[in-house]
């Protein structure tokens, strides 16, 4: 087999001897990198006056989170992700766990959280429990992959992912829920299952869409509170009223769209610096970087996702097993689902759910998990490396 | 043969999968399409739009009302000051908009601010609702002028004012400003010539005193603060500043800064208007003391030389602390519409119409010494009575005075000597529908016109002639038939202008009206020989320094030449030094020549009205008072009195006792 001069020069490098750590994927890195850097200027310039006299506490906290995610991610990509398969059960039973804990805390202390309090920071398990579903469900789609036709097949894969998506939505996190039915459905897809068992999810999930939104409350039995509906309805119609999710849809559009082309800069930026924006480190973080950089800086954001988006889809081809191939497709669709729920939610196009951005907002679940997703990234690039590298073949884009 | 799932090197694609992923990659650059295209439309295309709605986000502009220019007596003394209170204001149109958060929010606001919740009467327009009264006054306001805040608490408590700054995230739409208020030290004094401030309204906002203003303004309303607003009220300042999302101020961006209006001095002088209310009152009960049912009175002291107004008051009288508050309709009407109130709010020393007796009886004396008809030296015998064909009339007390001249008729007040006067002067109405000498003489001193006081709301006054006459029967005509009823007591019904209208006209009765500061203004031209002086309350418009930036001093009306003035002014005197003078027993040693009428004027079924007026001539301080008391029987018995009083403030600093006269003469 002839060796384009591409082929051969991966050839040299992963022959060159100097170790798996080369077999990194660098843009990856770099984009994770970037927006992480981009993120922690955002949060320290829009975060100065929140808390009085230490205007760094956020930010400083972010480069904790972000330096620890770094350190997570190169372990992780050290360790063959393959092995994760036999722990698939293992898996699932902590995410079930966590999110069950979370209830029951949450139940003894009376009120309605999704987190743990874990003295350093809140421990968010539904964040968590998005990487943890994605590695469990890859080994259960793995296991009965022959069966993948089959309509059982679909149901039950899709139940595994449905149940941790309906102890996560009473915490209630429904943001987080959707991103768990979302995955399962983009890895059901790239799998194989059958396109009318997917399109008949699909519609399963539009059609209990409308019935909780619209019906439901038209006929007096509230399944969501009444706050929630309206956030997730709130974006259709800006100008109707005057409620909390309309205020902040609307302060956000104008945060965003003040930006103009180049941004206002930090001491202009007033609809962060003054707080008409509530959430801006978290949910709204797009927003600042919008009002302070404007389209530029929204540009260089989006193109740093893309350009991650785009690395990851590559390893989709590439990965050395479909169990390789599945995680990055969950994780793929994690990270786009959540760039165009939360940034359609800051320029009014997507309804308010509470999906972090990933990389971007602040907090410290969101983010540890994040690298580790991109740890497996990188796991899963390593190892096809190696394949590839044993195999002297393989169909390089880079 | 599909690949073992657990192991499928890298590039061994089935074409299946390269298409799901083409999908998945597609879908992705789909959304990133959608996303930079939404991107681009913020905040490119619109971006300017959004940019002007964070600016307004955060800029918040403030009118900061500027302190009206305070009044001061012609001491110096200050009579209406300001004092800084805090305004609970409302911009109705950022109240929420949905009905059910705007009541509950307004309903908060009225529990805040001890106002009561509950739906009361509301008229708006020509309709009535049933609204709570915070939300009535909102809405009513805002009907007049949109775009204004309204002003719910002029003069919020500390406990309101904190608790509203610390939760005005809480309240959107609800300020608190600064703001100045009137305040009266001296209460009651002077109360009806300041008048009242507010908001500026739709008619304000047309008129052209108040040219320039801008909607939302403190303007005078009434009385002085009116008439010189455009000095008094300054210039509202502006301040552009930063505002946070609770609404809390940040910083100031710009600012305009607020001038406070002028000082206006007054020429009234303080403590003879105390002494001139106090000296009112007191005439008020002597009157009630001899059993006439006095309920009310008037006087102006006045400079003869240029009209300057030293006191006016009027009784009942009111204390316009109580307008600086809101007041409950209730409480309002009890206190000042109802009848027993007896009208308080009313000026009567310019607004009132009365006759004005015997007090006439110099522009009956000018006006036959001007025709001719007699001089000085002329002699007319009394009988005790005076006879028109079938008409008789008689002194009061049924006296006898026998021989007397003008002089003498003056002083100890001869009916029948100007009932013949009358009767001679009277013209053909046919030939004269205005009226003759009598008439003439009466314009001429400023009866029947307004005097063009700077107050508004001065009454101009009837100097009846047979046009008046025809008028009035009309009048009294039209009423009777309208409401059904056999009398209206506008005038009689009998024939037209007969020679007893002006017999009556002669002694100021019959259906002649005038003002006490008409009779004040008219016998000032007596003191100062014939000068008809445009009376004025408002004497100088200070600077910031106290110094004088502008005199007020208006050309008089008219000079008029009275013949034989020196008789004139001679029966004034004697009446008050001579034996048998109508109120020699009431400036008995008085220690300064008192020029001055008693008048007693009958009205159809009631009481008569006590009137007296005098001068004093002076270098100095020259000076004409006026006083009338409703209801109050004799001239002499108490409205003399109380211009003794009024009098000797004036000139020795103290009131002195009051002291009654006898006399029992018209």
């Amino acid at each position: 087999m002839s060796a384009t001069p591409i082929q051969r020069s991966v050839e040299r490098t992963t022959r060159g001897g100097s170790g798996p750590r080369l077999l990194f994927d660098p843009l990856l890195l770099l984009a994770a990198i970037g927006l992480a850097v981009i993120s922690v200027i955002a949060i320290g310039g829009s975060t100065r006056t929140d808390i009085a006299g230490n205007p760094n506490f956020y930010a400083h906290r972010q480069i904790a989170f972000a330096v620890i995610g770094t350190i997570l991610m190169v372990v992780i990509s050290r360790f063959d992700y393959s092995r994760l398969r036999e722990f698939k059960i293992g898996v699932y039973g902590l995410m079930i766990g966590l999110n069950v804990l979370t209830l029951l805390l949450a139940a003894a202390t009376r009120g309605a959280r999704s987190w743990i309090g874990l003295g350093f920071f809140r421990f968010q398990p539904s964040e968590l429990g998005k990487v943890l579903l994605i590695v469990a469900l890859a080994g259960f789609i793995v296991d009965r992959y022959r069966r993948l036709g089959e309509r059982e097949t679909t149901a039950r894969l899709m139940l595994l992912a449905l149940a941790p998506a309906a102890l996560v939505m009473v915490q209630p996190d429904l943001g987080s829920a959707s991103v768990y039915v979302v995955a399962a459905l983009t890895m059901l897809f790239i799998a194989g299952t059958p396109g009318r068992h997917i399109m008949g999810l699909i519609a399963l999930f539009a059609v209990s869409l409308v019935f909780v939104l619209g019906v439901a409350p038209a006929v007096g039995v509230d399944l969501l509170k009444p706050y929630q509906v309206d956030r997730l309805t709130g974006f259709l119609h800006p100008n109707e009223s005057n409620n909390e999710t309309t205020y902040q849809l609307n302060q956000s559009k104008i945060a965003i769209g003040s930006g103009e082309k180049t941004g206002r800069g930090l001491d202009r930026a007033t609809q962060t610096g003054l707080n008409f924006l509530p959430e801006h480190h978290t949910d709204f973080i797009f927003s600042v970087v919008g009002e302070r950089w404007g389209f530029a800086g929204a540009a260089a954001v989006l193109s740093l996702f893309a350009l991650l988006i785009w690395r990851t889809v590559r390893l989709l081809t590439m990965a050395k097993n479909l169990f390789g191939t599945l995680i990055a497709a969950g994780i793929l669709a994690m990270l786009m689902y959540q760039l165009l729920v939360n940034v359609g939610m800051t320029i009014g196009i997507m309804p308010i759910t509470g999906v972090t951005l990933p990389l971007m907002s602040y907090g410290g679940a969101s983010y540890l998990t994040t690298f580790i997703a991109l740890g497996l990234l990188q796991s899963i690039h390593v190892q096809a490396r190696i394949a590839q590298g044993s195999k002297g073949r393989g169909l390089v884009l880079s | 043969m599909i690949d073992p799932p657990d192991q499928r090197p890298g590039g061994q694609l089935s074409p299946q999968l390269a298409m799901r992923v083409a999908i998945l990659g597609g879908i992705a650059l789909a959304i990133f399409a959608i996303i930079f295209f939404r991107l681009w439309f913020l905040q490119v295309l619109s971006g300017d739009q959004y940019l002007a709605q964070a600016s307004s986000n955060r800029v918040r502009d403030v009118t900061v009302q500027a302190p009206r220019g305070e009044l001061l007596d012609r001491n110096g003394t200050v009579l209406v000051e300001n004092r800084n209170a805090v305004a609970v204001t409302v911009a109705p149109q950022r109240l929420p908009e949905d009905e059910g958060p705007r009541l509950a929010l307004l309903r908060r606001l009225s529990r805040v601010l001890g106002e009561s919740t509950r739906p009361e009467r509301c008229r708006l327009g020509r309709r009535t609702f049933r609204r709570m009264p915070l939300e009535c006054t909102i809405d009513q306001q805002a009907a007049v002028t949109p775009y204004a805040d309204v002003v719910v608490e002029p003069d919020a408590s500390r406990p309101v004012y904190s608790y509203l700054a610390e939760r005005a995230g809480e309240f959107p739409g609800v300020e608190i400003q600064n703001a100045w208020l009137r305040e009266y030290p001296f209460k009651t004094v002077g109360a009806h010539l300041f008048g009242t401030v507010g908001q500026i309204d739709e008619n304000g906002l047309r008129d052209a005193n108040f040219r320039g203003v801008r909607g939302g303004s403190i303007v005078g309303k009434s009385g002085l603060e009116y008439t010189y607003d455009k000095y008094l009220r300054g210039t509202n300042g502006a301040q552009r500043i930063e505002v946070d999302a609770q609404g809390r101020p940040k910083r100031k961006l710009r600012e305009v800064p607020v001038v406070k209006g002028s000082d206006v001095q007054l020429s009234i002088d303080s403590r003879l208007q105390r002494v001139g209310q106090q000296a009112l009152a007191t005439g008020i009960s002597m009157a009630q003391a001899n059993g006439n049912p006095a309920d009310g009175g008037a006087f102006v002291a006045l400079d003869p030389r240029n009209g300057e107004v030293l006191a006016m008051g009027s009784n009942p009288t009111f204390d316009p602390n109580d307008f600086t508050r809101p007041i409950p309709t209730r409480v309002y009407e009890q206190k000042f519409t109802s009848e027993s109130a007896n009208r308080p709010l009313f000026n009567r020393a310019i607004s009132g119409g009365f006759a004005i007796g015997s007090t006439f009886k110099i522009v009956t004396a000018a006006a036959a010494l001007a025709s001719g008809i007699i001089t000085p030296g002329t002699y007319y015998n009394d009988t005790g009575t005076w006879r028109s064909g079938t008409q008789i009339r008689r002194n009061a007390g049924g006296a006898i005075f026998g021989s007397v001249n003008l002089e003498k008729a003056l002083a100890v007040s001869v009916d029948t000597f100007f009932y013949d006067l009358g009767a001679r002067l009277n013209e053909d109405p046919a030939t004269h529908p205005r009226g003759g000498e009598l008439q003439r003489w009466a314009r001429d001193f400023g009866f029947g016109e307004r005097s063009g006081i700077d107050l508004g709301g001065e009454m101009r006054g009837v100097v009846p002639d047979s046009r008046s006459s025809d008028a009035l029967k009309a009048a009294e005509r039209r009423c009777r038939r309208v409401r059904r009823v056999a009398n209206c007591n506008y005038a009689f019904l009998d024939d037209t202008w007969t020679i007893g209208d002006n017999v009556s006209l002669a002694i100021g009765q019959g259906d002649f009206l005038a003002s006490p500061l008409q009779l004040a203004v008219a016998y000032g031209a007596i003191e100062n020989g014939g000068t008809i002086v445009r009376p004025h309350i408002g004497m100088s418009v200070l600077d910031e320094d106290g110094r004088v930036q502008q005199r007020i001093s208006p050309r008089p009306v008219r000079r008029i030449d009275v013949p034989d003035i020196d008789t004139i002014r001679q029966g004034l005197l004697d009446s008050t030094t001579q034996s048998g003078g109508t109120s020699v027993d009431v400036f008995q040693g008085f220690g300064k020549p008192v020029y001055g009428k008693t008048g007693t004027a009958q009205i159809t079924n009631r009481p008569d009205q006590s009137w007296y007026v005098a001068y004093v001539p002076d270098a100095e301080r020259p000076i004409v008072v006026a006083a009338v008391i409703e209801n109050g029987g004799f001239g002499a018995q108490a409205a003399a009195p109380a211009v003794r009083q009024i009098l000797s403030q004036w000139f020795y600093g103290r009131a002195g006792e009051a002291v009654a006269g006898r006399s029992a003469s018209y």
